[in-house]
């Protein structure tokens, strides 16, 4: 064997142990999750708000976590939605000088890549201008700020994957850009829509330094989008805060609730594109 | 005049009749492509209202101390009016530079391994994984930290360091617990691991194929092809990659703030605990606004992050998006 193609073996050992150390440490923060959530996981957990005393590790649960979470992230997902369409569709249709395309796409992945802190710490100083205290809606707004890039984005690459073939067939039957962009192009890339929405979704759901000032905390289910609301991120955050091992258990058990939520909605999010792929004209 | 409009009906007299508005196809789609401009301009005017609404909120204390004051004072003390940012830049520096040091040869070894030495069938079992890398919340990342990542680095990685290595600078620890930097490198470094391996595995694969058949026919290695022509070809995108995974550490702001310590000093050690600008911001905002400038400067913390950032992400996106239109 000469020099080069020891050269060869070495780097080629290098990358799968590269390969390996990522793709275990995925394994091992699944694992760590795991092996101590489970223990103090409980059905009450799931079903029950905390009750008196539950930061001090009397009974009750993170119900009021999780359904704040579902809502702050399905409020923004929706806001991130009708903000974002409309700029994908004016990418891929009425964006006639490419210069300009180039900068709201650069636009979008530069607000990709402003830290979540950024965003809520915008969001509150709108916030005390509008009047609004820490609430759902100002929970919903700072996550609308960080999902829409993600989903602009997803949907801007969906409508660029489309065969310009059959945007012309549209065209050459009469139809407008827009009558081409609702009723053709859509149906065409629903999956890769979809995909895109719940992704964004799962990173309203997970974030947590956006609204760390913008929904607050409180116990309560969410009732009024002008009071605050608890958040999964937030419950695990707190929880492990405190000094009282009971509640910290409670915090392993709350994040791999909030691993397990992130999980399946991407592996919804897969199942859900592959099934609907057959729909797809090629 | 209004019988030759009527015996000509060309098109060059036709205007629409402004009221009553018809409400025609072509009015719908005029009307869409106004609506979805005016959107995206909007959109793309968010970057600079960000940075001016914080720039406006920061300028109470930008204007009453001298900006060198500011940048370099090393005490922290809000309720006497003393607020120097030093600790909490250090902070973050040693936090993010250990980070990219650990993160980068993995990382980019991954992603020449995907992209060069892996067929496509494998490549789609393990790019979904390492998207779901992307996906878990850094309040998670955060929790493995102190469960996995501090109990490690107190246990074993310390009492190793103080036997053997404290003659070595960086490695001399006084701190007793496992909350510090190292910790928070750790950390850091796995969250940047799939930022980086999926956009640079994205500028290596788009080197065109001819030119690694060229070097294979003259008898290279598949390895010296790789570095020797894929990867000069790849460079800068490359190096877009590693300064987007670079930004991204420097903002995170849970996972590290659970691990690392949370004391406002100068960091001499890869042990001691640091204070990073964005748990500054996060353990501080929202509270504590009576007390004067406070909430002045920690929304210049937020400018400093933001301004960072935004030339980070804006050179590496130019990169990319240069190799992309040369595609």
């Amino acid at each position: 064997m000469n020099r080069r193609m020891i050269e060869e073996k070495l780097f080629k050992g290098l990358m799968l142990a590269s390969l390996l150390i990522v793709l275990g440490s995925l394994g091992l923060i699944f694992l760590t999750v795991l092996k101590h959530g489970l223990p103090a996981l409980n059905l009450a957990m799931l079903t029950q708000t905390p009750k008196g005393g539950y930061y001090l590790g009397k009974e009750g649960g993170i119900l009021n976590a999780i359904v704040g979470s579902l809502c702050l992230a399905g409020g923004a997902t929706i806001i991130a939605f009708l903000l974002g369409f409309p700029i994908a569709i004016y990418l891929q249709f009425y964006a006639t000088r490419r210069r300009i395309a180039e900068v709201v796409r650069l636009t979008m992945d530069v607000l990709w890549g402003i830290p979540s802190i950024v965003y809520g710490a915008f969001a509150f100083i709108l916030m005390l201008w509008l009047g609004v205290r820490a609430s759902l809606l100002g929970g919903i707004l700072a996550l609308a700020f960080l999902e829409l890039p993600i989903l602009t984005r997803g949907m801007d690459e969906a409508f660029t994957m489309v065969p310009t073939a059959l945007k012309e067939a549209s065209y050459g039957l009469g139809a407008t850009k827009i009558e081409t962009a609702m009723k053709v192009v859509i149906r065409q890339t629903a999956p890769v829509i979809l995909t895109a929405i719940l992704l964004a979704f799962g990173r309203g759901i997970g974030d947590a330094a956006s609204v760390l000032f913008t929904a607050g905390f409180t116990d309560r289910l969410p009732d009024s989008l002008f009071r605050p609301v608890a958040s999964l991120p937030l419950a695990v955050f707190f929880q492990l805060a405190t000094p009282f091992p009971a509640v910290q258990q409670r915090a392993y058990a709350s994040a791999l609730v909030l691993t397990a939520l992130i999980l399946f909605i991407s592996i919804l999010s897969r199942a859900l594109a592959n099934k609907m792929k057959k729909h797809i004209i090629r | 005049m209004q019988e030759t409009l009527e015996q000509t009906p060309s098109k060059q007299d036709y205007r629409p009749p402004r009221f009553p508005i018809r409400f025609s196809r072509h009015n719908a789609d005029d009307l869409a492509k106004r609506t979805t401009g005016l959107i995206a301009l909007l959109a793309s005017l968010l970057v600079p209202i960000i940075a001016l609404v914080l720039l406006f909120r920061a300028w109470p204390i930008l204007t009453s101390k001298p900006l060198q004051e500011l940048l370099l004072g090393t005490s922290w003390h809000p309720y006497k009016g003393i607020f120097g940012f030093l600790p909490f830049i250090m902070g973050t520096l040693w936090v993010t530079i250990l980070a990219m040091v650990i993160t980068v040869p993995p990382s980019l070894l991954t992603a020449i391994y995907l992209a060069e030495y892996t067929p496509s069938r494998v490549r789609s079992i393990i790019k979904p994984l390492i998207d779901l890398l992307a996906g878990i919340p850094s309040v998670v990342y955060g929790v493995w930290g102190v469960l996995t990542l501090v109990p490690l680095v107190e246990h074993n990685i310390v009492p190793l360091c103080r036997e053997h290595l404290s003659w070595i600078p960086f490695l001399n620890s006084e701190n007793p617990t496992g909350f510090g930097v190292l910790s928070g490198g750790l950390v850091l470094a796995v969250m940047v691991f799939p930022i980086i391996i999926s956009v640079a595995e994205e500028v290596i694969h788009v080197v065109p194929q001819g030119l690694r058949e060229a070097s294979l026919a003259l008898g290279a290695t598949h390895w010296q092809t790789t570095k020797h022509i894929v990867l000069r070809q790849a460079l800068s995108g490359v190096a877009a990659a590693v300064v987007l995974g670079f930004s991204r550490a420097f903002g995170e702001t849970m996972a590290v703030m659970m691990v690392v310590g949370n004391i406002p000093q100068l960091p001499r050690s890869l042990f001691d605990a640091a204070y990073p600008l964005t748990a500054l911001i996060a353990n501080n905002y929202g509270e504590m606004l009576s007390v004067p400038m406070y909430d002045s400067a920690l929304l210049t913390a937020a400018l400093i992050l933001l301004i960072v950032v935004l030339i980070f992400n804006i050179l590496s996106r130019l990169v990319l998006l240069r190799m992309h239109r040369y595609e």
